[in-house]
Formats: structure tokens, sequence, C-alpha cells
């Protein structure tokens, strides 16, 4: 589970009111002056009756240092148009991409492949390996294409080897290993650069249920490692709340709401959301401090509990005793999760409990 | 019953025109024939502009012609001094190294074979030919592929015309570029290249276009440049496909190197077999012509075996030890071949012989069967053939048939027809009503005694109803292109000869294909024969039915039905195995009997493919029906033959289009019909 503070980083990356439209003429509808707009939703409709394809629209968000951003949606949401025009494999038509601090629209070609070349690295969801190269000259490639000699290719390709698990394996070609093994190779490849910032579009999806779970856990202990600022794609909300530090929700090539995934499952911004939430077991990923209300009235005799204590923990006390004592880790007290409290936390991602809650939405 | 009532009253109505037609004909001679002066001078100008290229510009292609007759002598002269022994080693090396010792005892064989007949030589300078023609065709197919992949503006120039180039009668390639560098081997060469590199193109176009997208994504987020993205990404991912290009390719280069010596004075396997053809020594152009079958066999095992493991690259240790071995075999073998002249040339006296004893037999053989192989000839030629051309009431004599068309006898078909032509609509559906009127039609009359405008009318019919007004107006300005040029009469004897040969073909192959699709046992006997034929460079083909039948319609015919036959098998079985499992099992659950299966399932549902088939057909009939002007065809390929002889150009070349045109309109149709059907039957594109 996710450490519980919330105090995030330094951006390393951000994406401002970035639109992307496919059709005979995207940039009629942009003019220089326009690009910011009260109404995002009118526009992308108002395109989309022009005969266009409005793959994203009006997307802005922040990556910070160190930080597992997931990008969840549908298939067709337009997730994959979003983290291509975040590397610029795709041109935005209107907005802004600032890797630190800087326009990365702004480049020239050159400039963005010595970005490529040593601040991104990129997963693909059907691997992109290259056939005719074996393990190692796959993983070494980018270092290749770098202008490296052949022996520091070979001993910084070793390392990242080990780092994804696949020791012995460096002379298969990549129709000789299994779905979980390629992408271990793409993982490594995209690593081999040493990035800053880490994209992933949908990288387990190709795999079985099994392999999944095992690559995601590789994934997290890789990153505890590593550290990279990372944008992960995925269509699984399962996978989302394993690994996001934040997440944001993409509808129609917008973004329908952005968040820690705990605030996502207690306040979802309308029905499309709550679609995704409602059958999480939010009792194993409520945590205490989720559900905590301001310390009032009596304390004597309740249980204390650390603040990231799961509620399943707690259901008997809740039950039986008026709610425990919730600690921070340094041992002071925090407040009180109560029975009331808990209820009052489920009920906004409930719709049963909820009829009018269609929320801000359109 | 919508569309009896529109359609099917433009067919009655078409078939009137027709008989109308027919019996004006003898009062109105243009309708039987296209009048003379109607005919457009384009082959005079056609060979004005050929003259006047040639009056001004004969220098700079002479002077090309001296420069690539360097590399070619270069070639001829290392592959001659080399020792047979080196070279034969080197051979075998390519093959293991291409697939294994399977393949490399084959080349030994097929090596040994060419050795001890005493061709030798004359593989020698076949292949040396082919060694700079491939390189070249490579190189210049790649490129314009290239060209084409980062221009679509190009690619819509560049496919029509490899469509043109590749349909084109080879021989109609020879004649200007014979005018425009004379006599001599360069001419092989360059027709050579013309007619290999189209695949190439192809396969580099497709080759780089399928690449998958996710590959040259990564390529880019690697960092790469367009220069690396494209030689170190997207044409290592397509080499596979670029492979296949190199082999085909090859294939192509080979068979056009054996077609280009009739032009003569070259010394090579293909003139070998048509200078023996001519003189009648047919043993020796049996024996030849095996050469040539196995030569191609092993290019073509060894190329595709290269191109299949390209997917596996080997380690660069074991092909460097290749290498090695190499060089120091071919020293060593060089060394021993100093010491054993043996090695070196193999004697004269050492020859392997038996042409003489083969023509003895063959001859023995014919005069034993004299009267069976003349029977053979005139009952196709008088049931089959002569009906075709000059039709029922042409055909049908006492000298012929045993007895004289009475006007009992035309009642009697005419009602005959009508009535089976009833009957089918009603039993089958209204289209094949008027198929069958129209066949009747065509019989009786014969398609020499069908009048020109009536003959396209009907083409362009049936080519409305597979692709629309289009298609329609495509085809019949086609046609009315061979007319003007005064092409037609000549078009429709090769429509003949090429029709029945398709039919044929196309009947029996398909049986043939539905049979091997029933039985493994059948399959397994057909295919290598399929890849054999397919194989083989389309001049060897003709040999056996040269020898026991002669010159004449009859030899072509059965060539192009030998040559045209295999397509139909293959997309025959491949139709019927190729269907989906889970229809097989609904019908097989509702209880269809197996007859039932083959006939009301597995053969409506695998139609689609095997028009492709039919598609193919045609077009293998055509590529052999030019070929077989050697041995007496009497349509445009003849046209094209004689005007190779006699250099001239304009004429040459414009029969050559009509045979392109008239290729390239049947396929459209076929493949147009084959894709209407696989809509209908929801199998969606292919
Ligand atoms: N090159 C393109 N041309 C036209 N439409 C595109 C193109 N790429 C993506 N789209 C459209 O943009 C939308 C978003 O696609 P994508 O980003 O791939 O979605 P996701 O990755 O969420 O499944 C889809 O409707 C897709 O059809
Ligand atoms: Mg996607």
């Amino acid at each position: 589970m996710k450490s519980t503070h919330t105090d995030l980083g330094p951006v390393r990356l951000s994406c401002r009111n970035v639109w992307k439209v496919y059709g005979p003429h995207p940039d009629r509808f942009f003019t220089p002056v326009s690009t910011g707009t009260d109404d995002p939703a009118a526009k992308a409709a108002g395109i989309r009756a022009k005969g266009h394809i409005v793959a994203n629209a009006d997307v802005s968000f922040d990556v910070h240092e160190g930080e597992i951003f997931v990008i969840m949606g549908l298939s067709g949401s337009g997730k994959s148009t979003i983290v291509r025009c975040l590397s610029r494999l795709v041109e935005p038509t209107a907005g802004a991409i600032l890797l630190d601090g800087e326009d990365l629209l702004k480049k020239s070609t050159a400039e963005l492949i010595e970005i490529r070349r040593h601040k991104m690295g990129m997963v693909f969801q059907s691997f992109g390996l290259m056939p005719h190269l074996n393990v190692i000259d796959n993983i070494a490639f980018p270092l290749k294409l770098q202008g490296l000699g052949e022996d520091e290719r070979r001993a910084r390709a070793a390392r990242v080897i080990e780092l994804v698990g696949l020791t012995g394996r460096e002379r298969n070609f990549p129709n000789e290993l299994s779905g979980g093994q390629q992408q271990r190779v793409g993982i490594a490849r995209s690593l081999a650069v040493e990035p800053d910032v880490w994209f992933l579009d949908e990288p387990f999806s190709a795999l079985d249920p099994l392999i999944r779970k095992q690559m995601q856990d590789e994934f997290l202990r890789i990153q505890a490692k590593l550290r990279k600022s990372i944008v992960f794609i995925t269509h699984d909300f399962q996978e989302a709340l394993r690994i996001a530090d934040r997440m944001a929700i993409m509808r129609d090539g917008a973004v329908v709401q952005i968040g820690r995934p705990i605030d996502l499952i207690l306040n979802p911004a309308d029905d499309y959301i709550r679609a995704f939430t409602q059958d999480v077991p939010w009792e194993s990923i409520l945590r205490a401090i989720d559900i905590m209300e301001p310390a009032a009235g009596s304390m004597e005799g309740l249980r204390r509990v650390a603040e990231d204590a799961p509620v399943a923990s707690l259901l008997p006390d809740l039950g039986s005793a008026a709610g425990v004592i919730v600690e921070g880790l340094d041992g002071a007290v925090l407040g009180m999760a109560t029975a009331r409290g808990l209820a009052a936390s489920l009920a906004p991602g409930c719709a049963v409990a909820n009829p009018s809650g269609s929320a801000s939405g359109k | 019953m919508a569309w009896f009532d529109r359609t099917a009253m433009l067919w009655l109505g078409a078939i009137a025109v027709t008989l109308i037609g027919v019996f004006l004909q003898g009062r109105l001679d243009w309708l039987a024939t296209y009048p003379e002066t109607g005919i457009l001078p384009v082959a005079d100008l056609l060979n004005a502009v050929s003259n006047w290229i040639v009056r001004h510009f004969a220098w700079l292609f002479q002077g090309m012609s001296a420069l690539l007759e360097c590399p070619i002598k270069g070639i001829q002269q290392v592959l001659q001094a080399l020792p047979w022994s080196v070279a034969m080693f080197l051979f075998c090396l390519a093959a293991y190294a291409a697939s294994g010792w399977r393949l490399a005892l084959f080349t030994l064989g097929a090596s040994a074979y060419m050795l001890v007949i005493g061709a030798w030589d004359a593989g020698m300078n076949t292949l040396s030919l082919v060694a700079i023609s491939v390189p070249s065709a490579i190189l210049v197919g790649f490129a314009i592929g290239v060209w084409g992949f980062r221009s679509r503006r190009a690619e819509r120039i560049i496919m029509p015309t490899l469509d043109i180039l590749q349909t084109v009668p080879t021989f109609a390639y020879l004649l200007p570029i014979l005018m425009l560098f004379g006599f001599g081997t360069v001419v092989g060469l360059i027709s050579s290249i013309l007619y290999s590199f189209p695949p190439m193109v192809r396969n580099t176009l497709v080759g780089l276009r399928s690449v998958a997208p996710e590959v040259i994504e990564s390529g880019l987020m690697a960092g790469a440049t367009g220069r690396q993205l494209f030689w170190q990404v997207r044409v290592p991912s397509a080499r596979r496909q670029l492979m296949l290009g190199v082999n085909q390719a090859t294939m192509a280069s080979l068979s056009m190197v054996i077609i280009a010596s009739v032009i003569g004075g070259t010394a090579d396997l293909g003139w070998e077999v048509l200078s023996t053809i001519r003189k009648a020594q047919f043993g020796e152009s049996l024996l030849v012509g095996l050469v040539i079958a196995l030569m191609a066999m092993v290019i073509d095992r060894v190329s595709s075996s290269f191109a299949e493991g390209s997917d596996r690259p080997g380690q660069t240790t074991h092909r460097r030890r290749l290498w090695l071995i190499a060089a120091l075999g071919a020293v060593l073998v060089y060394g021993a071949s100093l010491v054993a002249p043996i090695l070196n040339d193999w004697p004269a006296a050492f020859r392997f012989n038996p042409a003489p004893m083969m023509n003895e037999a063959l001859s023995s053989f014919i005069t034993t069967f004299r009267t069976q192989i003349e029977m053979v000839k005139t009952a196709a030629f008088y049931f089959v053939m002569l009906p075709a051309k000059i039709g029922l009431q042409g055909a049908v004599s006492p000298f012929t048939w045993g007895f004289a068309l009475t006007p009992l006898h035309q009642l009697t078909y005419a009602a005959g027809m009508i009535a089976l032509a009833l009957w089918s609509s009603r039993r089958g559906s209204p289209k094949i009503g008027i198929a069958v009127l129209i066949f009747a039609v065509i019989i009786y009359f014969g398609l020499t005694g069908l009048p020109w405008p009536a003959l396209i009318l009907i083409i362009a019919l049936v080519a409305h109803g597979i692709g629309g007004a289009p298609m329609a107006t495509g085809t019949a300005m086609g046609l009315l292109f061979i007319v003007v040029t005064g092409n037609w009469p000549a078009a429709v004897l090769s429509i003949y000869l090429c029709g029945i040969a398709v039919v044929i073909a196309f009947t029996l192959g398909t049986a043939i294909g539905i049979w091997a699709a029933q039985n493994d046992r059948v399959s397994a006997i057909v295919r290598p024969i399929n890849d054999t034929l397919q194989t083989m460079p389309l001049f060897v083909i003709l040999i056996p039915f040269v020898m026991v039948f002669k010159i004449g319609d009859f030899t072509a015919l059965l060539a192009i039905i030998a040559y045209a036959i295999v397509p139909a098998i293959r997309y025959g079985e491949h139709g019927l195995r190729g269907l989906p499992e889970t229809v097989i099992e609904a019908a097989r659950m509702i209880g269809a009997t197996p007859r039932q299966m083959l006939w009301q399932v597995k053969i409506p549902l695998a139609l689609p493919v095997m028009m492709l088939g039919l598609n193919q057909t045609i077009l293998h009939g055509i590529a052999m029906l030019v070929i077989a002007a050697l041995v007496g065809a009497a349509g445009l390929e003849q046209t094209v033959y004689i005007a190779l002889t006699d250099g001239n150009v304009g004429q040459g070349l414009i029969a050559g289009l009509a045979i392109a045109i008239i290729a390239i309109i049947a396929d459209r149709m076929t493949s147009g019909w084959s894709r209407n059907r696989q809509a209908a039957l929801g199998f969606g594109a292919r």
C-alpha cells in the first residue's frame, strides 16, 4: 500500500490545456488567442460536429518528482494520445507541455532527440521490440543510437537486465520469449538511458492476469529503488489502485477527475467515475485516516490504531465501541474513527445511497 | 424478382443485338471487321518516335551498353576461369548456410548433373547474367519502393506502372531495348532487370509500411534521428518481407534471362534449349531444360531459406566461421584442382550424353503411337477448339463431325438451349439462364464469328455487373483501343486459345484441388508437383509438349493448361481447407451428409477464394500464352513475336499493350467478383 503522506515534490512534467484534434483541418479551431476556453466540453462538441475527431480535449495535469501518475479510462478515451503528446510522438494541436519548466513544444527536432535520449523512457503495450535484435542488443539499442561504444553499452545493459530479472536470457530473440519476458525487455530498454520521466502505455494489458500481478509488483519494486516521475496508462481500475499515487480518469478525450485513488472512491465526481469505483472492496482500501473525524467527546478505553491501519481491521471496534483513536506515525493523536465517520465517507461513493448524485457533470 | 426485370432485360437486349449483328455482318462489312481506313497509326507513330530516339541518342545507349558489358564479361570470365570444383564447393556451402545438409546435397546433385551433361559453361553464362541483374534489380526496386513509401503521390504513379510492367508480355520489352542497345548480352540484362524489379518494389513498400507502429515509436523514443529510424529500425524490422522480395526478384530475373536468349548470341542455357528445339533435338533440349529447372529450384530454395532464416539471425561467430570455411575450402579445392586437372576441366570424354538415346526412344514412341497421338489431336481440334473458334456453324461438317448442319439440327439446338436456359433460371437464378444463352450463342457462331461491337458489348456488360459504370467504361475503352489499333482479330484469337485453356485448367484444377482438400494423400502428392511447375521457367514447360505434339495450337494449349492449372489447384484446396471450423461443425450438427457438406456448405463458402484462383489461372494462362508464341500460337502473342523478329517496335509495343489490357481487364473483373462475393458472405476484405 502507498504511503500516506500527501506532500508532493516539485513538478517535473506539466500538461496545460492540451488538445489533439484529428481531421482535415484541425488547426482551424485554434487561433493563437482562442486557446484558453471557458467551456471545453462545448468546444469539443462543436469540433466533433464539424466531422473531426477530438482525441484530447483541454487536458491539464501535473506530474511531480518521484510520483506515479496514473491515467485511466475506457478504450478510445484518449489515453494513448495524451501520453504520446507528452513525448511529442504525437504533435498536440494546442496547449503546452512543460518539462522541468521548459515548453517541449518549442523544442527543435535536434533538441527533442536529445531530450528523448536522456530524459524520457517509454514502455509500450505490445512491447515494440526490434525483431532482429536479441535481448541485450534490444536493451542497448537506445545507447547504440547515442553512439556509445560496444563495451559501455553492454555494461549498462547488463545492469538493467539484472534489475528486471532477465539474467540468462541475453542471447534470446524476442520471438523466443513469453509476453511477460518481452515486456521486461521493454522495461529494461526504457530504463537503460536512465530517464527522469518514464511513460508506460498499458504496459501490462497484454499479459495474463497472474503475470500481470507479478509484473505490477516488480514495477513497484523497481520504482521504490529508482523513484522516477511516472505517467502510467491503464484501463484497469484495480491496477490503478495498486500503483497510483494520484490518478486522472479520462472520458471522450477529457479529464473527468484527478486525485488520489481514495479521493476518487470517496468522492466520485459523477456516475462515470462511480461506475469504476463501485465494485472496489472499500474495506481493504480505506485506512483509518480516510474515515477519521476530529476528536470529540470521551476517548476513554478506546483502542489506538495507526493512521494507515486498514479499515477492515477496525470493524469489530467500530461495531462494539464508540470508535478508535487514530495516531500519526509519530504517535500523536490525529482524531477518531467512528462508525458514523465510516458511513459518512462511504455515502458519496454509493450511487444507491445518493440518488440525486449525478454530481456537477454536464 | 426485381433483378430479373431490369438487368435481365438488358442482357436479353444485348443478346438480341448480338444476333442482329451476326445476321447483318454479311451486309455491313465494318461489323465483321473493323475497316482498315479507321485504324489509327499509333504503331507508325511509335516507330517514328523510336527511330528518332535511336537516331539522336544511339551514342548514349551504345555507350551505356558498352559500359554494362564490362561487369557481365568480368563475372563471366571469373566464373568460367574458376575450376568447376571450386564453384561447386561454394554453391553447396551457400546452400548449407541457407538451410542445411539436405539442400546442400540437392545442390551438389544438381550442379554435378549440369557438369556431367556438359552444360557447365552455358550454366555459368546464365548465372553471370543473373548475378548482375539480381543486385541491380534489388537496388532499383528498393530505391523505388522507398520513394513510394516516402510519397503517396509517387506511389500513385508507381503502382499502375508496375501493373503494366508485369502484364506486358516479356517479348514486348525486349524489342525497344533491342532497338536502343543493339544486340548483345546487355539486352538480356536490362530486360531482366526491368522484369524483376517490380516484385522488389512491392515487397519493399509492403514491408516498410507494415512495421508495427509501436516499433517505430520505440525507435523514436530511443532518440533515433530520421536516418537512424529508417536504417536501424524500419529496414531491419521489414527484413523478412524484403528478403521475400529478393527471392521473387531472383526467380523473375532467372526466368527473364532464359527468355531473353531468344534474341540469340548469348551461349547460355536458354539459347541451348531454344536452338535445340529449333533443330528438333528434343533429347538435348530436355536435358538442358532440366538444368534450368534444377537451377531455378536451387536458387529458389536458397533465397527463400535465407528469407525465412532472417527471422532468427544466427550467432555472428557461427557466420564468421562459415566465411572462414568458405575461404579456406575454396583455396584448398583450388590447390587440388591444380594437381588434378579433372577438377578444373571436366573432360569431354567423361560426358554423359543420353540425348541420342532419348531422341531415338522418342521417335520410336511417336511412330508406335502415331495414330493415338493424331486421334487426340484431331479430336481436341474438331470438338473443342474449332467450335470455340469458328462456332458450330463452321465446325460441324461431314468431314469433321460426320454430318452437316441441317435446319432441323439448328432448330433443335436453339430450342434445347432456350429450354436449358429457362430451366436453369428457374432452378438456379436468372443469371445462370443468361449465362447459358450467351454461351450457346458463342458456341454456335464462334468467337471469331461474332461482330466486334457485340463482343465488346457483352464483355462491358459483365464488367458493369461487377464493378458498375467505371469498370464498364474502363473495359470498353481498353477493348476499343485494341480495335482502333487494328489488333482485334489477333486479340480474339488470343482470347480464344487462352479462354479454352483457362476453362479446362480451372475446371480440372479445381476438381483436383477439391479432391486434395478431402484427401491428405492426394494433397501430399500434388503439392511438390505444383511447387515444381511454379518455379520452372515457362520455357521449359514447353519442351515435353513440343516433343510429342509438334508445333501448333494444340501444343500451345497443353502448355498453357499445364502452367495455369497450378493456381486453380492451390486455391481450390486452400479455399476448402481454410473455411472457418465453426461453420463446418454447425453443418455437421445439422446432419449434413459428406456430399451435402461439400456441395451445399463448403463449395459455396469457398467460392470467393476459388475465384481468386480463377484470377491467378487467367494471369498464369496469359503469361504462358506469350511464351507459347514460340511453338505456334496465332494471336497477339504471335504479333509481338513477329514484330520482335522484324524489329517493328511500334507494332510490338501496341500488341504487347493489347495483351496487357486484356490481362488487366480479366484481373479486375475476377478479383472484383471475388471481393463482391466475399463481402456478401460477410468474410470482410482479405
Ligand atoms: N491517427 C489518428 N487518426 C484519427 N483518429 C485517431 C488517431 N489516433 C487516435 N485516434 C482516435 O482518438 C481517440 C483516442 O484514441 P487513443 O488515445 O488511442 O485511446 P486509448 O488509448 O484511450 O484507447 C480514438 O477515438 C481514436 O479513434
Ligand atoms: Mg491505448
